[in-house]
């Protein structure tokens, strides 16, 4: 199974399914013969997409539309805030290379802030798969929901066996009480290595791939905070918007805190380059992010509750 | 067209009209823009559209949506003409207890998608076409836009895809009057020639006087224009058009008038003297 096999099998079952494209057909190119006038391209024209899918929504259909996310939702972010959004309409954005997944492509095609700006309109949930199993498990409960839908696809080899799926529900992989790892997307493959290298110094490492970040899992959250000495967001996110600002907002409402180091981007970009590189480059593999990490508990064991706010490169 | 009939739409775009101008008052409304296409509007609820009120949601009705949602004004007249609304809800306007307010939105029944935002529903439109398309029914979509709108690139990429997609049920009107929110189309960005941009686009394009019942009957009639290619009408029309003191002036996009001068106006509407507006002048809202 893959993503094209599951829109397919989706798309044939309930004709209620339309897939379209802004001319990026990377993950569904054999779908045009199968799906036929359900099958959409509108060339490059992103917010000409996004406006033909509400029409077909308000017609009963469900549009699945596809392009690089920076045009998917930026170039054409004003038509998903106005014509989905305040239409309230059943849109599922599949969203393609958000992240550090744009490697090598540069600045305008590094989807950064897409958790900020997507998870600010109301009514849109917003999901992001650990690696390409994780994405399988989650899109048949997203795109059944009568709710737009953002979703980070990642189709990259997993690391583990993911749980099944329930929106709103973090994936608990493992709980310890010196350090918990929250990460989502393709980052959680790093976040597992950085787990095992931090418990092979003995640490009790808790891990949750958060899956769901609207709605997002409160009570994971809280409960992570509270047993926990040192929470980890990393995310391939702007600071701003993203894990980290979510769990403020969270820790604020419950009038809580936590210890928490953060890894995004500060108000910055990432230095394209191949994956590898970028990860490398940006402080992001499993051993860089381990040896923060056991930095920043040594630092904690010396000088108890000092605040800190760190971030990688900054 | 018989007399009766014109007599008749000439009767109820005079009412749509008033409807307009008591509007216009109390917090005020796009008066101009509304008056611009009112003809338009009550030309399509009269017969030419296959819709009526117990059809709201028969997927095999015809579609019109206003792209330029400021001229919503034109649209709660008619719909209090032909019935689909009580008349009573007019003196919500604005009110925070209804729905009714400078932009159209899905709370007033018959209103098929909100606006505002120029530049969107020609997409909207073509996606619910597609669909009508797909499911081989044979509903008319028309979209309304202005043509200061037409600065916006969407409305074009719109017609590039839907002309690439041979959509003959998608029918883009223009309520062509010249204006954008503060001064004449062709003194900021020029539109013309505008039939052969549109042409250049794929469309069919006819130009017609939109003021004219009799022109827009014979045009809409003849929809679609091509089996093959998406039907553009370039309906020129007068913003303002009805009310000598306010027409075509640039600094009556948005008006506000005293309780007097509506008064002053619904006569002005009747053919009585021009008002003389002492009403604060919205150049931009």
């Amino acid at each position: 199974m893959n993503y094209q096999e599951l829109i397919k099998q989706t798309a044939l079952a309930d004709e209620r399914f339309v897939v379209m494209t802004a001319e990026n057909r990377a993950v569904i190119r054999d779908l045009p013969a199968i799906l036929g006038p359900r099958f959409i391209d509108t060339g490059i024209t992103e917010q000409n997409m996004i406006g033909m899918a509400a029409g077909l929504a308000l017609r009963g259909r469900i549009p699945v539309c596809h392009a690089l996310a920076t045009f998917l939702i930026y170039r054409a972010y004003e038509f998903v805030r106005s014509d989905v959004g305040i239409g309230k309409l059943p849109v599922k954005l599949s969203s393609w290379i958000a992240g550090f997944l744009s490697d090598g492509n540069g600045p305008t095609h590094q989807a950064i802030e897409d958790v900020a700006l997507m998870r600010t309109i109301p009514g849109m949930t917003v999901f992001c798969p650990a690696d390409e199993q994780d994405m399988l498990a989650m899109l048949p409960e997203i795109w059944a929901s009568p709710y737009p839908a953002y979703v980070r696809l990642n189709t990259r080899p997993g690391v583990i066996e993911h749980a099944p799926f329930k929106t709103g529900k973090a994936e608990i992989i493992s709980e310890g009480e010196d350090v918990t790892l929250l990460v989502y997307g393709m980052l959680f493959e790093q976040a597992y290595k950085a787990k095992e290298i931090l418990e092979e110094q003995g640490l009790k490492v808790g891990l949750i791939n958060m899956r769901s970040l609207k709605p997002v899992d409160e009570d994971a959250i809280l409960k992570v905070a509270a047993n926990s000495k040192l929470l980890v967001t990393i995310e391939d996110h702007f600071l701003t918007g993203g894990l980290y600002s979510i769990m403020a907002e969270i820790f604020l409402k419950n009038r809580t805190t936590a210890n928490v180091l953060p890894f995004a981007l500060n108000e910055r970009w990432f230095r394209p380059g191949l994956l590898s590189e970028v990860l490398t480059y940006e402080g992001f593999t499993g051993a860089q992010i381990a040896a923060k990490v056991s930095e920043k508990i040594k630092e904690d064991g010396v000088a108890q509750s000092k605040p800190s706010l760190m971030t990688a490169h900054n | 067209m018989t007399s009766e009939k014109l007599k008749e739409l000439k009767e109820r775009a005079l009412k749509v009209r008033e409807h307009i101008v008591r509007l216009s008052t109390g917090g005020g409304c796009f008066t101009g823009a509304s008056l611009s296409c009112a003809d338009l509007i009550v030309f399509l609820y009269s017969g030419f559209l296959n819709i009526s009120k117990e059809r709201l949601d028969d997927p095999t009705r015809d579609y019109l949506l206003l792209s330029k949602g400021h001229d919503v004004p034109a649209l709660y007249g008619m719909f209090v003409e032909i019935g689909w609304m009580e008349k009573s809800r007019l003196d919500n306007h604005l009110k925070s207890n209804d729905h009714i307010y400078w932009h159209p939105n899905r709370n007033v029944p018959g209103i098929e998608f909100h606006s505002g935002s120029l530049g969107h529903l020609p997409a909207v439109s073509l996606g619910i076409a597609m669909d009508c398309k797909m499911r081989g029914t044979n509903n008319r979509v028309i979209v309304i836009t202005g043509d200061g709108e037409l600065d916006e690139g969407s409305v074009w990429e719109t017609l590039h895809v839907a002309s690439a997609y041979k959509m003959n049920n998608f029918t883009l009107v223009v309520d062509r009057n010249h204006f954008q929110a503060n001064m004449r189309t062709e003194d900021l960005i020029p539109l013309e020639p505008l039939e052969d941009k549109f042409r250049a686009f794929g469309c069919e394009v006819k130009r017609i006087n939109g003021h004219d019942f009799e022109q827009l009957e014979e045009t809409f009639f003849q929809l679609p224009f091509s089996n093959t290619k998406p039907s553009v009408i370039i309906a020129d029309t007068v913003r303002g058009k009805g009310l000598p003191s306010i027409q075509e002036r640039a600094d009556r996009w948005f008006c506000n008038f005293t309780g007097d001068e509506v008064d002053s106006l619904l006569k002005e509407l009747h053919g009585e003297n021009e008002t003389i507006l002492t009403s604060e002048t919205l150049i931009v809202r």
